[in-house]
């Protein structure tokens, strides 16, 4: 049974992915598991086997790129890569999380002024 | 978007490719698991122990799949398509009772759809005019025959100049006889039909002739050269729907006509109009004084002006007309304009309004019938619900929510109708075809009759409504299973929690059977009694056929007179024939009569008798009986003394108390001797007065339009048809030929209407109680096997046989007396909503309840006999053992 989660939570694990893969080239779901709870800082405790959700919905809509290939432990692994259409949508999406980041930052600054 | 589109198109894919990417991710998620496995041990764990630290930090792989699959695929389609499967895969199971309930529910919707198409042609769909909501047919007082409607030319044309809320008045002249003209030149001569139409006619409803034009200003003058406008149906059966023909000529009465426009397909005068009447041509009628001189002679309809409603319409008309005929000139010295009351209706529901009442009837049969189908098939569900019982508990103690449940019911029972509505839709469709190719009725807009898309989205409505309806009870009743009860004991509870339900269900089968049995049984007796009306002649052995001379050939009273003798001469000596005669209005034709001439007699006030033309012969042969004086005889002629009969009504309202015979009465500036009194006879339909009639000799008055031979034989007529044609080609052998037809065929058109109403109701009536009592014996039989242990016990313990036969078949009756204490009350309801329908009965007529009551009581004795018969035979020992 899926878990259930905020869309938040959902769009920013999309967001973490596209950024690992920009960051690191194509990776196997597991790299990417791994790689997220390192840059988290172990903040996100899900279980790993969530991130094939995440996976499965971002090659459907065609953002990264899937490839059986062979890991550095000469292992059988899926790999994903960042497409172009992802490149952009990351682009934009990290502008977007930016902007809002900043707004909520405005907000928020006063409050813990007083 | 495209993403969305990309995202959508990439689940469909992988609902089709379930199994592959199943496999993929499988492999995926093995891959992983090594991996982590693989850095675990590489930490300083046992292998056993790095592999279960992996799985537990990958979480369940079985959850994950189900997860996997919901996100890549459409969750809603698949369970969707998975409960059809396993809905398609139950019904197969049950393959009789999914047989059944596909069967009743195709003929439930086929009858319900094809009886809806029928309402949706004469009631709904709008007529096929411009604009048609701004119509307005424009009566001459309240009458409801078309020829009393009629209206003076005078009048036609100065309520055109001077109406403030009429945009256009156009008409035609009703009085025009099947068959009327005479068709030469091309082939073989034949009759065919000509509408007198003004000008404006076409124009007025929005009609845009096929081929050519409509007619000009000069072409509808008195004595302008002959035009017509030909049919579509006309053109492409008689003249090989030549273009060409356009603006050349056909030979009409003898006479050159040239062929101005062809009217479009879709255009049907006849089915509108005039149903069971053809209309092959249209020829111009002029708005002339010499028209005008020949007195009502126009069916009129009007168009409204924008922003006018009917009642104001009515109102401005009436003022209009009074205002200009008092100051309105003579028609002729010494004769003014007959009197115009205008009566303003929207057109749709003159044409068929009267049909109305008579469809309500059918339609709210065909609804209760499908009621009784819903019932049925609930009923049905129900039983199999409690049967799945188990199935259903144990699906829920696997974890299936009820929610679950309930949409599995409901799939299955939309999956039955759905299938049921499909053979509905064939059944519609020959249905419907079958009663747009129905002739002679003289139902209008028939024609148009068929599946179109407001009867399809009524099929897809009825469909999904029984789906539910019928889903809804078994479905709720699944969700409220306990699966520990269900589970506990199977034979538990006597007759099982929804036995209650289902016999209210059958309750309600009963009181509509009985609502559906009581119509169509009073419909019947009113056909019955319609039969047994005494038409006023003797319609067997008995045939007619059109003879009328053409004008041109016998322009004068003398010739038309030497014609007659001729033609009866030659039909008298046909070997079998009895009697001759000739009149100008058959009973039940299609020209019955539509003169009504002003009679006035000393000291009397003046009335309005229907005049009909006959030879000296005619009473004889139709075996009108006198009832005072003497018929026309030979020595009546045209330059002996004017003579009349007169029916029994109008001696009556003539001269109520006093003998009639011998008076003088003035008609037509002229004053007739009444000679004889004869007997009503029906002209217009079997359940109607005719009212007062008139008789004259044809031979004294010359005034006729079509004459029809009338020949009574001594052997079935269909045998001398032979030896009176040939006599007619001897008399004339430029006579076209046309069909004989018996008497007896008129008698049979004129009450087919009633007759098909009838057919419907009983045909509704009987499929509903053959439904109520496989129902009432589905939920008694039922009822038994469930009580088998129990019956067993009570047989052990010295019930006889008979005591429990009689316990059944009392549970039975019960539920048939409570059907009837409700039923009978309800269908005395609707006995009085059709009243209008009934003829002869009073709508508590007691022989049609008695009979109602009998009927279900019986049916449902046989039902319930059958289980109780079987209860009576439980052999305790068996009964026990079976637990």
């Amino acid at each position: 049974m899926a878990e259930p989660r905020s869309d938040i939570l959902q769009g920013t694990l999309d967001l973490m992915v596209l950024k690992t893969l920009e960051n690191m080239g194509p990776l196997h779901g597991y790299g990417l598991a791994v790689r997220i709870e390192q840059l988290s800082e172990n903040a996100l405790k899900v279980n790993q086997g969530t991130i094939y959700l995440c996976l499965v919905r971002l090659v459907q809509k065609g953002w990264i790129t899937a490839t059986w290939g062979t890991s550095d432990n000469n292992r059988k692994a899926k790999f994903y890569a960042l497409s172009k259409a992802g490149r952009k949508q990351l682009k934009a999406e990290t502008e977007n999380w930016e902007r809002i980041a900043g707004v909520i930052g405005h907000v928020l600054r006063p409050l813990t002024g007083r | 978007m495209l993403t969305m589109l990309r995202a959508l198109a990439a689940r469909i894919r992988a609902v089709f490719r379930r199994d592959a990417t199943d496999r993929d991710f499988s492999a995926e998620l093995e891959s992983h698991l090594t991996m982590l496995a693989d850095d675990k041990m590489r930490g300083g764990m046992s292998a056993e122990q790095a592999q279960r630290h992996a799985r537990l930090k990958v979480g369940g792989v079985t959850q994950l799949h189900e997860a996997h699959r919901d996100v890549r695929g459409l969750p809603l389609v698949e369970t969707l398509l998975r409960d059809l499967r396993y809905a398609a895969r139950t019904l197969r199971r049950d393959a009789a009772l999914t047989t059944f309930a596909i069967l009743i529910i195709g003929v439930g919707v086929g009858a319900s759809a094809t009886v809806f198409g029928v309402v949706n042609a004469l009631w709904l769909r709008p007529l096929p005019f411009v604009n048609p909501a701004r119509l307005v047919w424009v009566a001459n007082g309240p009458s409801e025959n078309l020829s009393r409607q009629a209206v003076q030319v005078g009048h036609v044309v100065d309520l055109r100049e001077q109406s403030q809320s009429l945009a256009d008045l156009a008409g035609f002249s009703p009085f025009y006889g099947a068959g009327d003209i005479r068709l030469t030149g091309t082939g073989e001569p034949e009759r065919v039909t000509g509408v007198p139409v003004t000008q404006d006619f076409f124009p007025l409803l929005g009609i845009r002739p096929w081929l050519g034009r409509n007619f000009t200003a000069e072409e509808c003058l008195w004595g302008a050269p002959r035009t017509a406008i030909l049919s579509y149906g006309f053109w492409q059966r008689r003249l090989g729907a030549r273009a060409e023909l356009i603006g050349g000529v056909i030979t009409l009465d003898g006479a050159l006509t040239t062929v101005v426009g062809v009217l479009p397909p879709s255009f049907d005068f006849s089915g509108t109009f005039s149903p069971g009447r053809p209309a092959d041509l249209f020829l111009p009628f002029p708005l002339s004084p010499e028209n005008n001189r020949r007195g009502n002679t126009l069916a009129l309809i009007g168009r409204l002006k924008p922003g006018i409603d009917l009642t104001t319409a009515a109102i401005e008309t009436a003022t209009t007309v009074d205002r200009f005929s008092g100051t309105a000139p003579e028609v002729e010295p010494g004769r003014r304009r007959n009197p115009f009351l205008p009566n303003l209706s929207p057109l749709q529901e003159r044409i068929s309004g009267r049909f109305h009442g008579a469809l309500a009837v059918v339609a709210a049969s065909v609804g209760f019938l499908m009621l009784l189908v819903c019932a049925n098939i609930s009923n049905l569900l129900l039983a199999r619900a409690s049967a799945r019982h188990k199935e259903l508990a144990l699906r829920m103690a696997l974890g299936a929510g009820r929610g679950r449940l309930v949409r599995q019911m409901l799939v299955e029972s939309l999956a039955l109708s759905c299938s049921g509505a499909a053979l509905g839709l064939a059944l519609a469709f020959g249905g419907t075809s079958l009663i747009a190719h129905f002739d002679g009725a003289s139902i209008p807009l028939l024609q148009d009759v068929r599946v179109d898309g407001l009867v399809t989205l009524f099929i897809v409505s009825v469909t999904v409504l029984t789906g539910v309806g019928c889903g809804v009870l078994p479905a709720l009743r699944a969700a409220g299973a306990l699966p520990q009860d269900a589970l506990k004991n199977a034979s538990r509870g006597v007759t099982g929690g929804g036995g209650w339900l289902r016999r209210a269900l059958v309750v309600s089968e009963i009181v509509l059977v009985c609502v559906l049995l009581t119509g169509a049984g009073l419909l019947t007796r009113s056909l019955i009694r319609v039969l047994d009306v005494d038409p006023g002649f003797t319609p067997e052995n008995l045939i007619s056929l059109r003879v009328d001379p053409s004008r041109q050939e016998h322009p004068t009273l003398e010739t038309r007179n030497a014609y007659f003798d001729t033609v009866l001469q030659h039909v008298r000596s046909v070997p079998g024939v009895e009697a001759v005669g000739l009149t100008d209005a058959l009973p039940l034709g299609d020209n019955f009569g539509w003169r009504g001439w002003t009679v006035s007699a000393k000291d009397r006030a003046s009335t309005n008798p229907l005049v009909r033309m006959i030879d000296e012969h005619y009473f004889s042969a139709m075996r009108i009986a006198m009832k005072a004086g003497r018929g026309f005889t030979s020595d009546d002629h045209p330059s002996s003394e004017r003579v009349v009969v007169i029916n029994e009504a109008l001696a009556r309202a003539l001269w109520p108390d006093e003998d009639s015979l011998g008076r003088i009465l003035r008609a037509s500036g002229r004053d007739y001797r009444v000679v004889g009194v004869v007997n009503d006879v029906r002209y217009f339909a079997l359940e109607r007065d005719t009212g007062q009639e008139m008789y004259m000799l044809l031979s004294q008055t010359g005034d006729y339009q079509t004459v029809d031979l009338v020949v009574r034989s001594a052997v079935p007529p269909a045998r001398l048809i032979p030896g009176i044609r040939a006599a007619l080609k001897r008399a004339d052998p430029a006579l076209p030929a046309v069909e004989f037809r018996t008497m007896e065929q008129l008698v049979d058109r004129s009450v087919l209407t009633r007759r098909l109403i009838v057919l419907l109701l009983a045909g509704f009536a009987s499929f509903g109680l053959i439904l109520a009592a496989l129902g009432l014996y589905a939920v008694i039989s039922y009822s038994v096997s469930q009580r088998t242990r129990e019956i067993g016990v009570r047989m052990a313990l010295g019930a006889a046989p008979r005591t429990m036969q009689g316990q059944i078949l009392t549970q039975t009756m019960t539920l048939a007396a409570i059907g009837l204490a409700i039923g009978l009350p309800a269908a005395w309801i609707a006995a009085k909503a059709i009243q209008g329908l009934l003829f002869g009965v009073v709508s508590w007529d007691p022989v049609t309840f008695g009979g109602v009551a009998a009927v279900v009581a019986i049916v449902a004795g046989l039902a319930g006999y059958v289980p109780a018969r079987r209860a009576s035979r439980v052999d305790p020992v068996l009964a026990l053992r079976s637990e």
